[in-house]
């Protein structure tokens, strides 16, 4: 694997606005209260590539200048693999947004101040930090090389000025904290200006340092490395309502830490068996519930989901709760298996259901209702004929992720040919917009899209074989509180908002 | 995607259709085929099984979750063509298998190499002390030390040592490794002579109390010349 070693400049290209600018109201608004789901009603507010062997613009002076080099960004031959976005997450506030990418790296964007004087940028997202959080690294008693690709980011709650993430690889947990440094210390008794030692003997008076201003300064440090506590690879992180712990899981085995140590964790739920013949099953997701601190769900590659409660036991191997759907004997394939492998898993934010995604289907759960879902939303049933290509190329293994809105009312996820989709839980409408730089002109109105399944097909909708499963939706992210999403679609981070009227 | 304005042809789509239904028989996912032609549609998709677990397994650090599903999608394609007859180690269509029969012979050394070494990963990492062993050239026996063999099952995909993976079927993939090698009378005498006596020489001293017979048999299997003797019991 190359090291990317070139320098990383990242370029905003903020569509100009076309008409007056509607803030979003302050509350949730569900898609249903508003212009609805099935009416486009969301809007292209940023769309923020990040490009290598870039020319040296920095971000300060695109602001100043506006410059955008179009014929650069219109080329997609300049971003290279290790610029595809892996992971997606708003911070608990919304104020950030930080994405992960193949080669290691991190990236913040910052939510544009509201300001008098330019209102209609508010709702924009712009560079605030870049940091490289993990490097490639060797194994060398396995003799195998770990990928640096961030698999996972999650913020802790602000709890002081700074800013703290949890990002991990296959292998590595890391606690990065993101400060912000305004003021430098000037006056320096031992210490000339540019860092010198000054020689004792010329100091003839004593002076007070004093804090001055200076231009921000956003740096990242890593503050805690949690490591060599996984064989195996690494598919999820979740922080638990204490603030205090988190746990991280792999293929076979879920760890409990401590933010303070990094030297041991607790191992809670090992399903690894004795005999690896025996293995039939992994953990696929893990997420602790939002409120409950002894509480966490896993799912796993045969589609179901398991609720532990850490009272119980210090080993969680047996259950508190089993979520299974029976399997549909008219659906039944050779592919059962596979689609019901459940790719993600996420508490609502009131803790009373669990979302869950698999090939085909977007499922919620119950907490309280453990033989079946309450809602099944299906995402792309029109593949389901296709399973037998799509399992020749290995598309039947993505990963897709899912997510909630801030009132756990409308539920979106990603799906091929740059489309993703949301459902409305309370009016059951559903829609599938595209991510995709040809169809978004600056501020207007997302056009919904369709596939058409058979038959005759009509204009603007889109076939089944023209789909282009090589552009995939895997990590969205929906602000906490405002329908604010954010879709990463391999290099390029799109941010939608809801236009309200 | 086609460019806007571009009107797909209606001869275009009566062929496209035409040709998803020709290939409809390939689909297991398709109603109908569950009942017309399941051995032809599962051979099919049980060569491509096996090439994706073999790729799987290349890997230095196989995806754990891409191979479980495919060897369990294995397990169901298996179950599915067990009614007709012994698995064949050729499966047709004679085309694809030979393909896949070639692929296997060639790669068959630098597989069971990684495939070791996989193992050892998943097996061992937890510190077990068993010593290294290599499947190449030993085939499943390895040395007796230690308690359980390594565990192959689901992952092993030699068999016998003779190369060749489908030999005793999909059920040798998956059944324990037979233990009563380590219990035979090949060894049994060995350890006999560490029988507490005035001699406490090491195990060569011992030797010689071996029958020649058996340590040519022993060698035998150990340069892999002889087929290993086991029981194919149901699959796991």
């Amino acid at each position: 694997m190359v090291l990317q070693s070139s320098k990383r400049h990242y370029r905003v290209w903020n569509h100009r606005r076309l008409g007056p600018w509607c803030s979003p109201t302050g509350s949730p608004a569900p898609l249903s209260c508003e212009t609805g789901c099935g009416e486009g009603s969301w809007i292209l507010v940023c769309r923020l590539l990040v490009p290598t062997q870039v020319s040296l613009l920095s971000m300060e002076e695109d602001i100043d200048t506006r410059k955008i080099n179009n014929s650069f960004l219109r080329d997609h031959s300049y971003a290279t693999e290790a610029d595809i976005i892996s992971t997606v997450e708003f911070n608990h506030t919304g104020e950030l947004l930080a994405t992960g990418d193949k080669g290691g790296r991190v990236v913040i964007f910052q939510r544009e101040q509201e300001s008098k004087n330019q209102i209609h940028r508010r709702g924009e997202y712009n560079v605030y930090s870049t940091f490289q959080s993990h490097e490639p690294e060797f194994d060398y008693l396995k003799s195998l090389e770990i990928e640096e690709k961030i698999n996972k980011i999650r913020w802790l709650p602000q709890q002081n000025a700074a800013y703290f993430l949890l990002s991990t690889n296959d292998k590595t947990v890391k606690l990065w904290k993101v400060s912000e440094r305004d003021k430098r210390p000037e006056g320096y008794n031992l210490k000339d200006e540019e860092g010198r030692l000054r020689d004792p003997s010329t100091i003839t008076t004593l002076r007070v340092p004093v804090l001055r201003p200076m231009d921000l300064m956003v740096e990242a440090t890593p503050r805690r490395v949690f490591a060599n506590a996984h064989t195996y690879h690494i598919n999820s992180i979740s922080v638990n309502s204490d603030y205090e712990t988190y746990m991280s899981a792999d293929d076979l085995r879920i760890n409990l830490w401590n933010f303070e140590i990094t030297n041991q964790s607790f191992n809670i739920v090992d399903i690894k068996p004795a005999n690896m013949e025996e293995l039939t099953e992994v953990i696929t997701a893990a997420e602790f519930h939002p409120h409950h601190c002894n509480t966490f769900v896993y799912s796993s590659s045969k589609g179901t989901i398991r609720l532990c409660d850490m009272r119980a036991s210090a080993l969680c191997d047996r259950h508190t709760k089993f979520f299974e759907e029976p399997e549909d004997p008219s659906n039944r394939s050779f592919f059962s298996e596979i689609i019901s492998s459940i790719s993600d898993v996420k508490f609502s934010h009131s803790g009373r259901y669990i979302m869950t995604r698999d090939y085909l289907t977007v499922k919620v759960w119950d907490l309280n209702m453990e033989n079946r879902p309450i809602e099944t939303y299906q995402v792309h049933d029109y593949l389901r004929s296709k399973l037998c290509s799509l399992y020749e190329n290995d598309c039947i293994f993505d990963k897709f992720e899912c997510v909630w809105n801030g009132s756990d009312s409308v539920i979106m996820t990603g799906s091929y040919n740059n489309f993703f989709r949301m459902f409305d839980r309370n009016t059951k409408r559903d829609v599938t917009l595209e991510a995709s730089r040809e169809n978004s002109k600056p501020r207007a109105i997302l056009k919904p899209r369709k596939v058409c399944v058979g038959g005759k097909r009509r204009k603007d909708e889109i076939s089944v074989d023209s789909l282009d499963f090589s552009k995939k939706i895997l990590h969205t992210a929906w602000h906490p509180s405002e329908n604010i999403i954010a879709v990463a679609a391999t290099n390029n981070l799109y941010i939608f908002q809801d236009k309200v009227n | 995607m086609l460019s806007k304005g571009l009107k797909r042809k209606r001869e275009e789509e009566e062929e496209k259709a035409a040709l998803a239904v020709d290939a409809w028989w390939l689909d297991p996912g398709h109603p109908d085929v569950a009942q017309a032609a399941p051995a032809v549609a599962s051979s099919s998709l049980f060569d491509l099984s096996v090439l994706k677990l073999h790729h799987s397994l290349r890997q230095s650090e196989p995806d754990l979750r891409h191979l479980v599903l495919v060897v369990n999608t294995l397990r169901r394609i298996q179950a599915s063509m067990a009614p007709a007859a012994a698995l064949p180690p050729v499966p047709s269509p004679p085309a694809a298998a030979g393909a896949a029969d070639s692929l296997l012979a060639s790669s068959d050394a630098a597989l069971s190499a990684s495939m070791a070494s996989l193992l050892e990963d998943l097996s061992h990492i937890e510190g077990l002390s068993q010593a290294p062993q290599p499947l190449a050239d030993e085939g499943p026996l390895g040395r007796p030390t230690g308690g359980a063999p390594p565990s192959l099952g689901a992952l092993d995909l030699l068999g016998p040592a003779t190369g060749c993976l489908l030999d005793d079927g999909l059920e040798g993939l998956f059944e324990d490794i037979d233990t009563s090698m380590y219990d035979s009378e090949l060894w049994a005498p060995a350890s006999e002579g560490f029988k507490p006596g005035p001699v406490e020489g090491p195990g060569k001293e011992e030797a010689p109390e071996l029958d020649e017979a058996e340590l040519d048999y022993l060698m035998d299997v150990l340069v892999g010349k002889q087929a290993l003797e086991r029981p194919p019991g149901p699959g796991r």
